[in-house]
């Protein structure tokens, strides 16, 4: 039987990793994240997780260490967010290059400077062109189903790339929630044993991994990331269908909600999702058009399914909690690539919103839904929305 | 007739066809470091090939593994430029895991080690993973043709420590890096010279057998970087050992009171000058029109080797 468990994000990041029972953790603390590697470090101590835990001396050490630990064979895991995942940076895109399907767990949050330690996505946008696969929670319960998950895509022989997924800071990693724990047996059949075919570094068949590409070469290899994150797409479909039978909860790569008859549908991911649902459920009482959607999986970005989505709607209104400057949200950016060459197409506005933790209230949902509904009568003014600012203080 | 065992071992795992140019001494360090390993693994565990490497971004890995080749007989992984030891470390764990039997060896170069990786190295080292690590030192950046790095030594030409007016080339002592090391207290730390292969070899050996970490520095000349011909190679890395340049040790758990030193005039008179060693190497040329800087380069070798517990004449 399940059990259940009233516990933080961080903590049903921890439980996930345990389950899935990694060989190699290497991992260093940093807000909001910490406590994924001290709850691991406990169940190591305990002797509930058999495996090796690497208390090294940065994240750049500790990607590097599961680069390690994944190319000589076993299944490793890590934790961190923000600067760490930032100083991570260059070898994220070294373990998908050389086709490590190494997890990790993010505690999303703000970027300095000014120096944050609250939620926004910006950590993980930012590691969008690295070749992860990324995951975002809405819940708790979807952190630990999320990262399980993402062993099974990430290990698909179809895929071998590494997987990440976030769950906002403190809003979902110091929050505690209700969050049930599925049983080690059907974990254990959901993810097999980690047996790769393509690396190992094993004295009997000896290999070299990690070599110089030509330019013969190197475009190819890169050829083969991106058709692995294609082939993920399937994959992901297939693994959300496999946990829902063995574990009962259902995974798509975007949610929809109330979005049938919906003029306007307001796109976003991670625990916002659920604040959105609020408000289109009040919105609806009123007698508004209103729907939401939540994009589950980013990369892959699920451009079907907002294909799909845009049919529905006269405005899509994309509520995210990350900039690029000079161009606008990456969200954005993404769900107007996907609609570029529709014949039809919605109006697609962007709203930067809750940067480094900013609460994001019903007050402005209201002026973010507003502005997408004079949009839909007046046509549009300007495509990227800061909402929340504080114009007293600018 | 008794046929003798060769002193080293006949087996190879840096295979020829590397691209390395002809007379490059870490290429001798790549070829007889993987071989002592070997005869290590043999003797410890009745295995030679149970290791593996994790090799730092820098001339040598890039020599040696240029898909769809390589060079490597041994399992190999090479992922960038600052974290061989943490790689390292990370390999190790999984074959603890794994239950492989064995040790993992590290290469990274005097820039991957000295400078950039230095985190990653004291991290591994103070962890004490089961890891010898080995500090090629060619004494530059020479994979991005050769720029200054913290192992250069005083004096020394290189593209970001040319000489001019201003500047009388390098303008800093020599770091070194095994004393870093020692200050960890891991079991084993030593300098050899591919102008002694034996002494490197059991250097290697000693360091592959012990459990836990151990660190050695291997001086290795470099064609272009130092500007020899390619046949001068062993020789100048010769007379860096006899002019004092290149001090021969081995400390154990840090006890650098105890340190053990090779091939050191017992009187502690060097016979022959540095002179003799910088006339070789064109990146020293521009020294001999400026004696104040060779006589502080004995300053700094004479001071180093106070460090290191000797007082030392030179010539
Ligand atoms: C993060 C990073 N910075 C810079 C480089 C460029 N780079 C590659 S190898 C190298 C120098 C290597 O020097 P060293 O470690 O001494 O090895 P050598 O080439 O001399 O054998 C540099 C600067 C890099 N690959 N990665
Ligand atoms: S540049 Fe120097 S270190 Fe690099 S291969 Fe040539 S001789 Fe060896
Ligand atoms: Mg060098």
């Amino acid at each position: 039987m399940p059990m259940r468990k009233v516990m933080k994000g961080n903590e049903a990041a921890a439980w996930a990793a345990k389950l899935a029972k990694p060989k190699v953790i290497a991992a260093f603390p940093i807000t909001p994240s910490t406590l994924v590697p001290e709850k691991i470090s406990e169940f190591v101590a305990n002797g509930e997780l058999d495996a090796e835990f690497i208390k090294v001396e940065s994240e750049h050490s500790a990607i590097s260490a599961c680069v390690g630990a994944s190319a000589a064979g076993v299944r490793a895991f890590t934790a961190t967010a923000s600067q760490g995942l930032a100083l991570m940076h260059e070898i994220l895109f070294i373990a998908a290059g050389m086709r490590l399907p190494i997890v990790m767990a993010i505690g999303n949050r703000a970027l300095s400077a000014p120096i944050n330690i609250w939620n926004d996505w910006q950590d993980t946008i930012s590691e969008r062109d690295t070749g992860w696969i990324q995951f975002y929670a809405e819940n708790n319960q979807e952190a630990l189903d999320l990262i399980l998950i993402a062993f099974k895509v990430a290990e698909d022989e179809r895929v071998l790339l590494p997987a990440m997924t976030g769950f906002d800071a403190f809003i979902l990693t110091h929050t505690v929630e209700p969050v049930e724990i599925p049983d080690q047996e059907l974990v254990d059949e959901f993810l097999g044993e980690y047996k790769p075919k393509h690396a190992y570094l094993d004295p009997k068949r000896p290999i070299t991994q990690g070599t110089l590409g030509f330019p013969a070469h190197y475009m190819e290899a890169r050829y083969k990331v991106w058709e692995a994150m294609e082939n993920a797409r399937q994959v992901i479909k297939e693994v959300f269908e496999e946990f829902e039978k063995k574990f009962g909860r259902k995974y798509q790569m975007v949610e929809e909600y109330k979005t049938d008859d919906a003029e306007i549908v307001m796109i976003t991911m991670g625990s916002l999702a659920g604040t959105l649902k609020e408000f289109v459920d009040k919105k609806r009482e009123e007698g508004v058009k209103v729907g939401a959607a939540k994009i589950t999986v980013y990369r892959p970005f699920p451009i079907e399914e907002i294909r799909a989505l845009a049919k529905k709607a006269k405005v899509l209104a994309i509520l995210e909690k990350d900039i690029s400057f000079g161009s606008g949200g990456a969200v954005f950016a993404d769900v107007a690539r996907s609609l570029i060459n529709e014949k039809e197409k919605p109006i697609v506005l962007d709203f930067i919103i809750g940067l480094g933790g900013r609460d994001v209230t019903f007050g402005q949902l209201e002026e973010a839904l507003s502005i997408a509904e004079k949009a839909m009568k007046e046509g549009v003014e300007e495509e990227v929305y800061w909402i929340g600012l504080r114009k007293e203080i600018l | 007739m008794a046929v003798r065992k060769p002193p080293i071992t006949t087996r190879e795992y840096w295979a020829p066809g590397h691209a390395a140019c002809a007379g490059c001494g870490c290429a001798i360090i790549m070829r007889l470091a993987t071989k002592a390993f070997s005869e290590a693994m043999e003797e410890k565990y009745g295995d030679p090939d149970a290791f593996a490497i994790a090799h730092a971004t820098g001339c040598m890995e890039v020599v040696s593994a240029v898909f769809p080749y390589t060079a490597w007989k041994a399992p190999w992984i090479h992922v960038a430029f600052e974290n061989a030891a943490a790689v390292a470390s990370g390999v190790e764990a999984a074959w603890k895991k794994l239950g492989y039997k064995g040790k993992i060896l590290a290469f990274g170069g005097d820039g991957g080690t000295a400078d950039i990786g230095l985190q990653a190295l004291s991290g591994m080292l103070e962890r004490r993973h089961n890891v010898v690590y080995i500090m090629y030192d060619n004494e530059a950046y020479m994979n991005t043709g050769i720029q200054r790095s913290s192992s250069t030594p005083y004096g020394a030409w290189t593209t970001t420590s040319p000489p001019g007016k201003y500047s009388i080339g390098e303008d800093k002592p020599k770091k070194w890096v095994a004393l870093i090391a020692a200050a960890h207290q891991i079991p084993y730390v030593a300098t050899a010279s591919i102008a002694d292969p034996y002494d490197l070899y059991r250097k290697v050996k000693k360091a592959a057998k012990i459990d836990g970490p151990a660190f050695l520095q291997i001086h290795g000349p470099c064609v272009p970087g130092w500007r020899i011909p390619p046949e001068k190679t062993v020789e100048v890395a010769k007379l860096a050992i006899e002019t004092g340049v290149w001090p021969l040790f081995e400390i154990e758990n840090g006890d650098i009171r105890n340190i053990k030193f090779q091939r050191f005039p017992k009187d502690g008179k060097f016979k022959k000058p540095i002179e003799e060693y910088l006339k070789l190497q064109g990146r020293f040329k521009h020294l001999f029109k400026r004696p104040e800087a060779i006589q502080e380069l004995k300053e700094q070798i004479k001071a180093m080797w106070k460090v290191l517990g000797k007082e030392v004449e030179l010539p």
